[in-house]
């Protein structure tokens, strides 16, 4: 199994590890409620060291990778990241990833879980004269997520940090490491995400940790990370989208730019949408006590309707929250659904998201 | 490991207390660990029979849920109402006032036959 390069750090702090994509990561440090709560209240650090980190580079560069995604490569500035899938041909979905836009190359940052799999497709779809490097395992990758990141973050660096806009970066020195610092996150929250390579993990980590200690900055582990980006309904690969679902139907239209030109699944997905959809991705909370679960059914009077990708207890609401598909006129905000929790139906309405 | 003694223990991870004919059942340390974070617990009705080794309600953590099983056989007394509100209180206070229910037993050999804290030790080792 392969670790991070903080992966003492995690142990000594009493953190439970779980494999996860290959990988042996904290699931949770104290606990999932007090850590999630944490972020949304204050700050929290987690080690995302296991994302993949791909580059793309060579004179047709601009041309492979606006053929490889969904979103429109031509609206990114250097210095300007966006949020993109990738598809086959049958517009089923690849991987949901980051591109960011260097002068000279562009960097994919992908699923831990997929990272083969994206890498072998990227390569299958290269350009002639361009370059593909797998940087992931020199990369560590730290998320600083909360109110407070970029007060802590700013008393590390001389990099304006309020500067970046949201889905911008730039590249500089933080606590004495070379790295790019990038406006982004998976948790609903402001905040940073930082790449740098693995010699400075431990010393980013101690200094963000003490520049963080009067903020009450906690390390947070996975089970938090899955319940921060659920409460904003960001999906998750393996859970709400996956080779079997297209974007459209995923409700993420807004990142599939049909009329930028040709891409890998664009047939496929232009007559999705001409078609119409036949199902759709949906937010739902519970109007009872109950946890849904992925795989649950949704029902309503009797007539199955699809079933849960991802669910949970939402530490901020107290409610089951979930998502879910469900098929074709029965997707609108307020429809009363539903969903079967071990045997017994527990009433839910559709609701229109983030969930916090 | 918090095991305490005097309490007697069963392998599916409850412990029981005795106090005359009252019994009061929770789960133990290592099975909140090992469950995590509590987000609901399901308890039968004051009133109702529960018998040995059969499920009396269900324990759901964000990360599985979990069937609880009865120590011994009898009638529920009393159900812990502030886990409805409060389901984390097992985690934080498992032997105390994480506590579940409390039976009213009929066979009192079936509590010798639990598990001691020492046996119970060597169970989860």
């Amino acid at each position: 199994m392969k670790k991070t390069a903080l992966y003492d750090t995690h142990v000594a702090l009493g953190a439970k590890m779980v494999e996860f994509a290959g990988f042996s990561m904290p699931i949770q440090y104290k606990g999932i409620r007090d850590e999630h709560r944490r972020v949304r209240e204050t700050v929290g650090v987690f080690d995302v060291s296991h994302m993949g980190e791909i580059e793309v580079s060579g004179e047709n560069a601009f041309e492979m990778v606006q053929r490889l995604t969904v979103n429109d490569v031509a609206a990114l500035e250097v210095g300007q990241a966006h949020y993109t899938a990738m598809c086959y041909e049958d517009g089923g979905i690849v991987d949901d990833l980051l591109v960011y836009r260097y002068p000279d190359k562009f960097l994919l940052v992908v699923n831990a879980a997929n990272k083969d799999k994206d890498l072998a497709w990227i390569i299958k779809n290269k350009l002639q004269d361009c370059e593909v490097k797998d940087t992931s395992d020199q990369i560590t990758q730290l998320a600083v997520q909360g109110k407070k990141a970029e007060e802590i973050l700013q008393k590390l660096t001389s990099v304006d940090l309020a500067a970046i806009k949201f889905y911008w970066f730039k590249e500089g020195e933080l606590a004495g490491a070379p790295m790019l610092i990038s406006r982004t996150g998976y948790t609903g929250e402001p905040g940073f995400e930082l790449y740098f390579e693995n010699q400075y993990a431990q010393k980013v980590w101690d200094a963000v940790f003490d520049a963080g200690s009067p903020f009450g900055i906690e390390p947070i582990g996975l089970a938090a990370r899955d319940s921060l980006r659920l409460e904003k309904k960001m999906c998750l690969y393996g859970n709400d989208i996956d080779q079997t679902t297209n974007p459209l139907e995923a409700g993420l239209g807004w990142i599939t730019k049909l009329d930028k030109g040709d891409f890998i699944g664009a047939d496929a997905l232009r007559k999705v949408k001409e078609d119409g959809l036949k199902r759709r991705l949906v937010a739902f909370v519970l109007q009872a006590p109950g946890f849904p679960r992925k795989g649950y059914k949704i029902f309503k009077d009797g007539e199955e309707l699809g079933s849960v990708t991802s669910g949970t207890v939402s530490p901020i609401l107290e409610k089951g929250i979930g998502l879910g598909y469900v098929k074709k006129g029965f997707t609108k905000i307020g429809t009363e659904i539903e969903i079967e929790v071990r045997n017994k139906m527990v009433k839910a309405e559709i609701i229109k998201p983030p969930f916090v | 490991m918090n095991i305490p003694s005097g309490l007697k223990y069963t392998k599916d991870h409850e412990w029981a207390k005795k106090d005359g004919d009252i019994v009061t059942v929770g789960i133990t340390d290592y099975a909140q660990g090992e469950l995590g974070d509590v987000v609901f617990v399901e308890l039968p009705d004051v009133g109702d029979e529960v018998s040995q080794d059969e499920t009396f309600g269900t324990i759901e953590a964000v990360k599985a849920v979990a069937d609880l099983f009865s120590p011994l056989t009898g009638e529920v007394a009393e159900i812990n109402e502030s886990l409805g509100d409060q389901p984390d209180i097992v985690n934080s206070d498992p032997y105390g006032d994480g506590w579940m229910v409390k039976i009213k037993i009929t066979d009192e050999s079936e509590w010798d036959g639990l598990m001691s804290d020492e046996d119970y030790k060597g169970l989860i080792g």
